[in-house]
């Protein structure tokens, strides 16, 4: 097994997913299945090799330093499920 | 004929000539959808209204000498572009009532040259999918055949074009989705150069590998397209400062003296021997042609699925991180706790191939995992970068397959995800290596199912794979139109 059924409800925690036991049984399946896969690029020596996040790396992207239109509060706060036309309400955290 | 089959071209012409109106061309596409969308299952949202409105004003600009060069032209958007005031679910019930404030960059650039914007097309979930049949919403079905799959991820983009409901659609290709549905439904379609085109309200999946690319009825009608929607945009930081060239300059009947690559792993064991015959048929006309025929290895191919299903989950697991319920899209409004309203949100939000993802790449950046995982992926995407850099010393474009088998039926393979990440064997690479693909139809199966002919070049050379996939239209003349209704 690459992977237990309490290491992906572990991950699931991690990723804020909650998974019934059904889903559970399937994803560790599934993704024991993916990850004996992807072990075949140990096949392959990568020792001292670079890593490539993107293939074309743009560096510094700077623009002209101009204020532009933005999006106003109110059209920001729109599409939030619950606010108070001020701010993003959430459940108390404190 | 129908309105509705013009190509882009032909109806600007028309159009120009004071043939027809955009109002007529518009209502004849959704007249079409009227008649054929409850079997091909294209469209989540139609703006009928809204397109016949743009339509009139497009027709009222060009009589004031006014228009862009999409004026009047009816065109369908992929649902995970963002469309101002008109909602862009992306395929989820997370983001089933997102009606957004502003429109992606390209959705921009089709109206600023007046196209007509009919609606938003059908996806697999967030992009995650070969097949759109984790669409939330509607499934499309193959224009060609009953019962199979359009393709995905951007399958509706595809259908829509295919059977006649839009003139052209924008789609997005993060491994391979705007190529696969492109050859599963017999239309033209292009993934270009990473840079190219802004991602600017494209629905993140993947960001080092996601690309918005045109699917049309021809390759003349890619090149108007690529013309409308590529150039740097300060918005995307990712999207590059280069001289745009005019893409119809590219659309010429003559590959002389071009160096044709063939990669011999993408002809391996398992291609479907119609699917082998249409690519070699099609590599042959180039030989005649005038173009040289070069044999070229690309030995890293088989490792790119493998690299691909570790940096895509790896990205969308962070990418998709913000559906939280704070900010848009779904929440559950019954949570007493943030955990809880996190938790409840996401997992009542997101369908199972998207959670699978989420799980993947969450675990592949884990602590303790993230050298054998994430890392090693990132290093083989080094060596399959290489692989593309030599090839290119030896050819100036390759040609391949673009699916190793044409369309299946919906529902084959759905319990089995590893089975549908293989299909994709041929497309990621080009995604993992950022260069431009492209996908042109080369003919049909036995059974009457497209298959499309890949051709794939240098970066920010799309120059090259029209010159090539305009050569072989020509000479190939695939029917583009299935009978439907």
């Amino acid at each position: 097994m690459k992977i237990s059924r309490a290491e992906v409800e572990h991950v699931a925690h991690l990723a804020r997913l909650h998974l019934s036991d059904g889903e559970l049984a399937i994803m560790t399946e599934q993704l024991d299945f993916i990850l004996g896969y992807v072990e075949k690029l140990q096949e392959l020596d990568t020792e001292g090799l670079p890593s490539t996040t993107h293939a074309i790396s743009v560096c510094n992207a700077f623009r002209e330093d101009r204020v532009l239109p933005s999006l106003p509060q109110k059209v920001a706060l729109s599409c939030s499920p619950r606010h108070n036309e001020e701010m993003f309400q959430v459940p108390r955290i404190i | 004929m129908n309105l509705y089959e013009l190509t882009v071209a032909e109806a600007m012409s028309r159009l120009a000539a004071g043939d027809i109106t955009s109002e007529a061309l518009t209502r004849s596409c959704l007249d079409r959808i009227d008649q054929v969308d409850g079997e091909v299952g294209a469209f989540i949202t139609l703006d009928s209204e809204g397109a016949l409105e743009q339509a009139r004003n497009a027709d009222v600009e060009r009589k004031q000498g006014r228009g862009g060069a999409l004026s009047g032209i009816p065109v369908a958007i992929k649902d995970l572009l963002c469309t101002k005031d008109m909602r862009t679910t992306c395929g989820s019930q997370m983001l089933a009532d997102f009606i957004p404030p502003y429109d992606a960059t390209v959705v921009e650039k089709i109206r600023e040259q007046g196209g007509v914007i009919l609606g938003k097309v059908s996806m697999d979930e967030f992009a995650m999918g070969s097949t759109s049949e984790s669409c939330a919403f509607v499934v499309p079905q193959n224009p060609w055949k009953k019962g199979y799959v359009a393709g995905g991820s951007s399958g509706g983009s595809a259908a829509a074009v295919s059977a006649g409901e839009c003139l052209a659609s924008l789609g997005s290709d993060t491994g391979g989705s705007i190529r696969q549905p492109a050859s599963l439904c017999g239309v033209v379609g292009m993934k270009p150069t990473y840079g190219r085109v802004s991602r600017y309200g494209l629905v993140a999946f993947a960001s080092s590998l996601d690309q918005v690319g045109p699917l049309c009825r021809d390759v003349t009608d890619c090149a108007i397209l690529m013309n409308a929607i590529s150039g740097h945009d300060q918005r995307d930081s990712t999207s590059v400062k280069t001289e745009v060239p005019d893409f119809s300059s590219f659309l010429v009947e003559d590959v002389r003296g071009m160096r044709i690559g063939v990669p011999r792993e993408y002809f391996s064991a398992g291609l479907h021997p119609q699917v082998e015959k249409v690519v070699r048929s099609g590599i042959d006309l180039l030989r005649r042609a005038g173009a040289e025929v070069v044999d070229v290895a690309l030995p890293h191919t088989e490792y790119c699925v493998a690299a691909y299903y570790l940096i895509a989950p790896a990205e969308a697991s962070s990418n998709l991180a913000r559906y939280d319920g704070v900010n848009f899209g779904r929440r559950d409004l019954q949570a007493d706790s943030l955990m809880s309203m996190y938790k409840d949100s996401r997992s009542a939000g997101f369908g199972a191939e998207v959670k699978r993802r989420i799980l993947i790449g969450t675990y592949a950046l884990s602590s303790g995992y993230y050298d054998a995982y994430y890392k090693k992926a990132s290093q083989v995407r080094t060596m399959i970068l290489r692989d593309f850099q030599a090839a290119f010393e030896s050819c100036d474009v390759l040609v391949s397959p673009v699916t190793p088998t044409p369309a299946w039926r919906l529902g084959e393979n759905s319990d089995n995800p590893l089975a549908v990440y293989l299909s994709d064997i041929l497309t990621i690479s080009a995604n993992l290596a950022g260069i431009p693909g492209m996908s042109v139809p080369g003919g049909f199966s036995n059974d009457g199912l497209p298959i499309g002919i890949q051709i794939q070049a240098r970066h920010f050379d799309e120059g090259a794979l029209l010159r090539v996939a305009y050569t072989l239209e020509k000479m190939l003349g695939v029917s583009r139109m299935p009978f439907l209704g």
